[in-house]
């Protein structure tokens, strides 16, 4: 039988790991939750991103951790302008066309990054990429803390962000009330563009939160999105406390999985989490409507 | 009226697509008045308040409020120059608590004046504050009514665009919505009352339009309308 302390080691683990998730899935529920889309160019973005990050280490030297409220800015302002000049532009108001530009910006910027930055893996090396911190009988990597707990505070700025500013509110209002919104005077169009820009922001943190410890290729914002769309429908579609709950369910699945039947099988784990929880809840755990 | 009045529409035509609904529409409001419009569904009373509002622009005509000209502007400038509507079917948001609903009523005007504001709802509708913290969406229809008003009054409004204020709510709550305009009237607020309670909206208002067809079929004041002999058999049935 397994050490219990070898389960509360890879518990520990799978919690770090999903501070990424539920910051890749908050960005991605927001912006369901608020233009009633699925952002197709959620995982291209990210690799943007991650990009950015890593050119921003090895032109200019810069530390991740350093480096990211820029990226986290720079991403908001991506995302600010590519709403306004091509998502809302094109989509002359029908969410369907908003989804097929989601997808069309994310196989331009694919094919963009493997035309400028090759098909090669690219890493940084940071000093303190190896340490380890010490719990317990558990050994966690000190870039993951960072990263987990990072993306904690995030999230934190973020729900305050939402209730207890007027912008915040307004976000929120349009998310139910688009027309009621307009009628207090909210410009609906600048709200969309916002809160793309705040889903990208996440996107931007997140990258600089991953560089210290994963790689980047063409590919590599997928693994991390297919991973964040099934938190977001396994915690209810457009609901934060479900990213973050669903966020970190999946990190731990993934590391419990991973710890029984290894590296490989263990992503089943996911799949059996998130079949079981829409059996039982088709909704997902915090969602409210179908 | 000897000053320009407060909202002037001229010749107004308006619709959705290529179907016009209003065909040419004149109707003014001056200020301190409530100007009550009438008219059955599908005449045509919504389509003005959208295309008021900003919701839609208007295919011809011109729209005047407060000195200005905001034929097809946005909502947000008419809005901030003080033209707000409480729409039918309320519109609040549902996932928003009572207190952030009318803290979002003065998102665009009378945001200084927030706090000041937030007291006067809550002396006039002391039930919001029972439901401050509860989200929107769980208010019984009339306290889903009176929050919509209030919101509207966050705004410090100069005219008020009340739309079917009185639709859904039990007699007795008719009779205090129709005290409640009657009074916030009395503090000066120009009212524009859109509603099919003709007897009740009459007898408040100080003129009336009756919209038919997509045009003003009648229009006088108050007491000369509900005298009408045609008005009376469109809508009193005798």
């Amino acid at each position: 039988m397994l050490d219990p302390q070898i389960i509360i080691a890879g518990v520990l683990n799978g919690l770090l790991a999903g501070g990424i998730y539920v910051l890749v899935a908050v960005g991605l529920t927001l912006i369901y939750g608020v233009l009633h889309i699925i952002n197709f160019a959620h995982g291209s973005l990210l690799m943007l991103a991650m990009y950015a990050v890593f050119f921003l280490w090895r032109l200019a030297g810069l530390d991740p951790y350093v480096s990211l409220p820029l990226v986290t800015a720079g991403a908001f302002a991506v995302g600010f302008v590519l709403y306004r000049l091509v998502i809302g532009r094109f989509s002359h108001g029908k969410d369907e066309n908003i989804l097929l530009i989601t997808l069309g910006v994310s196989i331009v910027a694919d094919n963009l990054a493997l035309l400028f930055f090759g098909g090669d893996t690219q890493t940084i090396d940071v000093p303190y990429a190896g340490d380890i911190i010490q719990v317990g009988a558990a050994f966690l990597p000190l870039p993951k803390v960072i990263s987990c707990g990072a993306a904690l505070l995030i999230c934190l700025v973020l729900g305050l962000f939402m209730t207890r500013t007027d912008t915040g509110k307004a976000i929120r209002a349009v998310a139910r009330e688009r027309q009621g919104a307009r009628l207090v005077g909210i410009d609906v169009e600048h709200v969309f563009a916002v809160s793309y820009g705040i889903g990208i922001a996440c996107l931007g943190a997140a990258a600089c939160l991953l560089m210290p410890t994963f790689y980047v290729t063409p590919q590599s914002g997928y693994a991390f999105v297919l991973v964040a769309f099934t938190i977001v429908v396994l915690g209810g579609m457009g609901s934060f406390l479900g990213a973050a709950v669903g966020g970190f369910l999946i990190g731990i699945t993934e590391s419990l999985g991973g710890l029984f039947l290894g590296e490989q099988l263990g992503q089943i784990g996911i799949s059996l989490i998130f079949i079981l929880i829409l059996l039982l809840k088709p909704t997902g755990l915090f969602g409210s409507r179908a | 009226m000897p000053d320009a009045p407060l909202l002037e529409v001229t010749g107004l035509r308006a619709g959705y697509g290529a179907i016009e609904i209003l065909r040419g529409v004149d109707l003014a409001v001056a200020a301190g008045e409530i100007v009550a419009l009438l008219g059955s569904n599908g005449a045509g009373k919504s389509t003005l308040n959208n295309n008021l509002s900003g919701l839609y622009r208007p295919f011809a005509g011109t729209v005047r409020f407060d000195g200005n000209d905001i034929t097809g502007a946005r909502s947000t400038r008419i809005v901030e120059a003080g033209l707000v509507q409480v729409p039918e079917g309320r519109r609040i948001f549902p996932n928003l608590s009572v207190r952030e609903n009318l803290e979002l009523g003065s998102y665009r005007r009378g945001r200084a004046a927030r706090q000041k504001n937030l007291d006067r709802v809550v002396a006039i509708f002391p039930r919001l504050k029972e439901r401050w913290t509860q989200d929107a969406g769980t208010l019984s229809g009339g306290e889903q009514q009176m929050l919509a008003i209030g919101r509207g009054m966050m705004s410090e409004p100069k005219l008020l665009i009340l739309d079917e204020p009185s639709l859904g709510l039990s007699p007795r709550l008719v009779e205090e919505m129709f005290a409640l305009i009657s009074r916030l009237n009395g503090e000066g607020l120009a009212i524009l009352l859109v509603e099919q309670n003709v007897v009740q909206s009459l007898a408040i208002a100080h003129r009336a339009y009756v919209l038919e067809g997509g045009v003003v079929a009648l229009s006088g004041s108050a007491r000369e309308l509900a005298e009408h002999p045609g008005l009376r058999k469109s809508y009193l049935g005798h």
